[in-house]
C-alpha cells in the first residue's frame, strides 16, 4: 500500500500552497491597509471593493483577516517548533538511551498528556502573565513538548535495536551521529503527521485563547481576537465572523489533508 | 477487586502531586497575593497586617497542608477579584458546567457510536474518501466558530433562543438545558469527528485478524461477526478514548462557555486568569484535574472489565 502520491496529499499540498502564498502576501501587501478606517463604508457587507465587507470602524476586513492569518499561522509555526524540537529531544534521549531517566520521564509525560492542552496552555499563561504574544507562544510550546516526545520515543526506542543501528555502533560511530544521521530520516515519517497535527492544534488553541482575551490582543492581530470581536457585531454584521471563522477552519482543513496525505502515504492506513 | 484498589491508591497519590505542583507553581510564581489585592501603592504596614490576616507569613509547607485540607473540607480560600469565599462562587457553576459536559457526552455517545459503526462497514470507494475529507473538516471547525455560527443561525435568524441570555436553570429548567443543547452541539461536532474515526480505524484493524476471516469463512455474515466477535475486542481502546473526551470536553467548554455566556468554570476560570485572582484559578485548576484523573480511572477500570487480559497486565 505504499504509493508516493494520493489524493488526500495532493489536495492538502495544493491548498496548503495556495494559503500559505496568500498569508505570504498578506506580509508585504494586503488589498487594503489593515488599520486604516474609512469615514464613508462602516460595517458594509461583502462586495467586490471589499471581499469580506468592513468592520465597524470601516476598516477592510479580507486585508485584516490576511493579517491575523499571518500572525497566527507565525505563532502556529514558532509553537511547533518549540514543541517539535523539544520533544524530538526529550523523547530522542529517552527513547536511545532507555533506563531509569527514561521510565520517569514518560511517566510524568503519561501524567500530561492526560491533560487537556488548552487547559495546561491555559495553566502556564496564567502564570506567565495573559494578553502578550511572546507568552502565548512559550506557553503553548512547552504544552506541546510531551506529546511530541511521546511520538519521539516510541520511533527511536523502535529502531534501538535494529541491525543497522547496531552495526554503526560497532563501526564506531558516536551516539550523536546515530541519531542525527541514522535514526532521524528514518522516523520522519512518524514524526512529520505528529508535526502538522501539532501546526492544527497550536491554530485552534491560540484562536481559542485569544478568543477568550487571555491570548494575542491588539495591536497584535489573530483570528481569535477578531471573531470575538465580531460576535458583538454578530446582529448587524454576520459576514465578519463567517469570513474570519472560515479563514481558521480553510487553515486547520488544509494542514490536515496534508498530514493525512502524509500519513497513508507512509503505509500506516488507517 | 485488588486492581480497583491500587488504582484508587494511584489516583490519590496523582492528586496529591497534582496538588502540589499547582500550588508551588502558583506560590513561586504568583508573586505577592497581598500586594495584589492592596495595589502596589499600599503601605508596607498594611501589607503586612494582610498576609498576617491571610497567613501569608508562614512557611510554604504549613500552607500547603492547610489549603489541602481546606480543599478536603470545602474551603478553598477567598477570591481576591470577588471577595468571596471561592467555595461558594464555583458551586453554583460547577453544576452548570457539569450539566454541559455530561449532555455533550451523550450527544457524543449517541451520534459517534452508530455512525462509526455503519462507516466501519462500508470501506474504501470514492464515497469513502470524500467521508473522510467531511470528517477533517468537523475536525478543522472550532467550537468557537460553530458556536458563533448556531448563535446567528438558531439565535438570531430562527429566534429559537436569545444569544446571551441563559436562562436561570432554578426558574427554567428545561429552558436552560435547551440553551445548554446548543451550546454542546458546538462542542460535540469535532469530537464526533474524532471518535467516529478512532471507532472506524479501531474496527478495521480488527476486521483483518484472523480470527474475523475464519468466522466469516464458516458462513457468518460479517454483519454478526462484527456484533459478536469485533465490538467485544475493539472496545476497550475506545472507552479508554472517550474517557480523554469527557476530559477534552470540559476543557472545550472554557471556550463554549463564552461563546455562549454561560455562567460555568470556564467563564469565571478566565475572568480570574485575567484578574490574577490565584486563590480561584488555583481551585478551579485541581478540580478540573481531579476530574481528568477521575474519568482516566473510570476507564481504566470498564476497560479491564470488558477485557480481563488487561487485568493479567498489571496496572500501569
Amino acid at each position: 500500500m505504499r504509493r508516493r502520491w494520493n489524493g488526500y496529499l495532493i489536495a492538502g499540498l495544493v491548498l496548503t500552497a495556495l494559503l500559505a502564498a496568500l498569508i505570504l502576501l498578506g506580509f508585504f501587501w494586503t488589498p487594503y491597509d489593515p488599520a486604516a478606517m474609512s469615514a464613508g463604508a462602516k460595517l458594509e457587507g461583502p462586495s467586490l471593493r471589499h471581499l469580506m465587507g468592513t468592520d465597524q470602524f470601516g476598516r477592510d476586513i479580507f486585508s485584516r483577516v490576511l493579517q491575523g492569518a499571518g500572525s497566527t499561522s507565525l505563532i502556529a509555526l514558532c509553537t511547533v517548533a518549540i514543541g517539535g524540537v523539544g520533544g524530538a529531544a526529550v523523547g530522542a534521549l529517552t527513547g536511545y538511551f532507555g533506563g531509569l531517566a527514561d521510565e520517569a520521564l514518560m511517566r510524568v509525560n503519561d501524567a500530561l498528556t492526560a491533560f487537556p492542552s488548552i487547559l495546561l496552555a491555559l495553566v502556564v499563561i496564567s502564570l506567565l502573565g495573559p494578553g502578550n504574544k511572546y507568552n502565548v507562544i512559550v506557553a503553548l510550546g512547552l504544552v506541546f513538548i510531551p506529546s511530541f516526545a511521546r511520538v519521539t520515543r516510541t520511533a527511536f526506542a523502535s529502531l534501538r535495536d535494529v541491525n543497522y543501528i547496531k552495526s554503526a555502533r560497532l563501526m564506531g560511530a558516536s551516539s550523536g551521529r546515530i541519531m542525527a544521521v541514522h535514526m532521524l530520516p528514518n522516523i520522519l515519517p512518524v514524526l512529520l503527521p505528529a508535526l502538522t497535527i501539532g501546526f492544527n492544534n497550536a491554530v485552534l488553541a491560540e484562536a481559542s485563547m485569544s478568543f477568550l482575551g487571555i491570548g494575542v490582543k491588539p495591536p497584535d492581530a489573530s483570528l481569535g481576537y477578531m471573531l470575538s470581536e465580531a460576535q458583538g457585531l454578530l446582529f448587524g454584521a454576520p459576514w465578519y465572523a463567517a469570513g474570519t471563522g472560515l479563514v481558521i477552519v480553510l487553515l486547520v482543513f488544509s494542514v490536515g489533508l496534508l498530514g493525512e496525505g502524509l500519513r497513508r502515504r507512509d503505509g500506516e492506513v488507517l | 477487586m485488588k486492581y480497583a484498589l491500587r488504582r484508587v491508591a494511584m489516583l490519590f497519590l496523582t492528586m496529591l502531586l497534582v496538588s502540589l505542583f499547582t500550588f508551588a507553581a502558583f506560590e513561586l510564581i504568583s508573586g505577592d497575593t497581598a500586594t495584589a489585592m492592596l495595589g502596589t501603592e499600599a503601605t508596607p504596614e498594611r501589607l503586612e497586617a494582610l498576609r498576617t490576616e491571610l497567613g501569608l507569613d508562614r512557611p510554604m509547607p504549613v500552607r500547603y497542608g492547610e489549603w489541602l485540607a481546606g480543599f478536603f473540607t470545602g474551603n478553598l480560600g477567598v477570591s481576591t477579584s470577588y471577595h468571596q469565599p471561592v467555595g461558594e462562587l464555583i458551586a453554583p457553576k460547577m453544576r452548570v458546567t457539569l450539566c454541559l459536559s455530561l449532555l455533550t457526552f451523550l450527544l457524543i455517545i449517541a451520534v459517534s457510536i452508530p455512525l462509526g459503526l455503519w462507516s466501519a462497514g462500508r470501506a474504501g470507494g470514492a464515497l469513502d474518501g470524500l467521508g473522510t475529507a467531511f470528517n477533517q473538516l468537523c475536525m478543522a471547525v472550532p467550537p468557537f466558530f460553530t458556536g458563533i455560527l448556531l448563535s446567528w443561525g438558531f439565535g438570531i435568524v430562527l429566534r429559537w433562543f436569545v444569544p446571551g441570555e441563559f436562562p436561570d436553570p432554578a426558574v427554567d429548567f428545561t429552558g436552560a438545558v435547551r440553551y445548554l443543547f446548543f451550546a454542546a452541539v458546538a462542542l460535540a461536532i469535532p469530537r464526533i469527528a474524532m471518535t467516529v474515526r478512532m471507532l472506524r480505524s479501531t474496527i478495521q484493524a480488527e476486521m483483518r485478524k484472523d480470527y474475523v476471516r475464519t468466522a466469516i469463512s464458516r458462513g457468518n455474515d460479517r454483519a454478526a461477526v462484527l456484533r459478536r466477535h469485533v465490538l467485544k475486542n475493539a472496545l476497550p481502546p475506545v472507552v479508554t478514548f472517550l474517557a480523554q473526551t469527557l476530559a477534552e470536553i470540559v476543557a472545550g467548554s472554557i471556550v463554549v462557555e463564552q461563546v455562549f455566556a454561560i455562567p460555568g468554570l470556564g467563564r469565571i476560570l478566565v475572568a480570574s486568569i485575567s484578574n490574577r485572582d490565584y486563590p480561584t484559578v488555583q481551585a478551579i485548576v485541581v478540580i478540573l484535574a481531579f476530574w481528568v484523573v477521575l474519568a482516566g480511572m473510570a476507564a481504566d477500570l470498564i476497560g479491564q472489565r470488558i477485557d480481563p487480559r488487561l487485568r493479567l497486565g498489571g496496572g500501569e
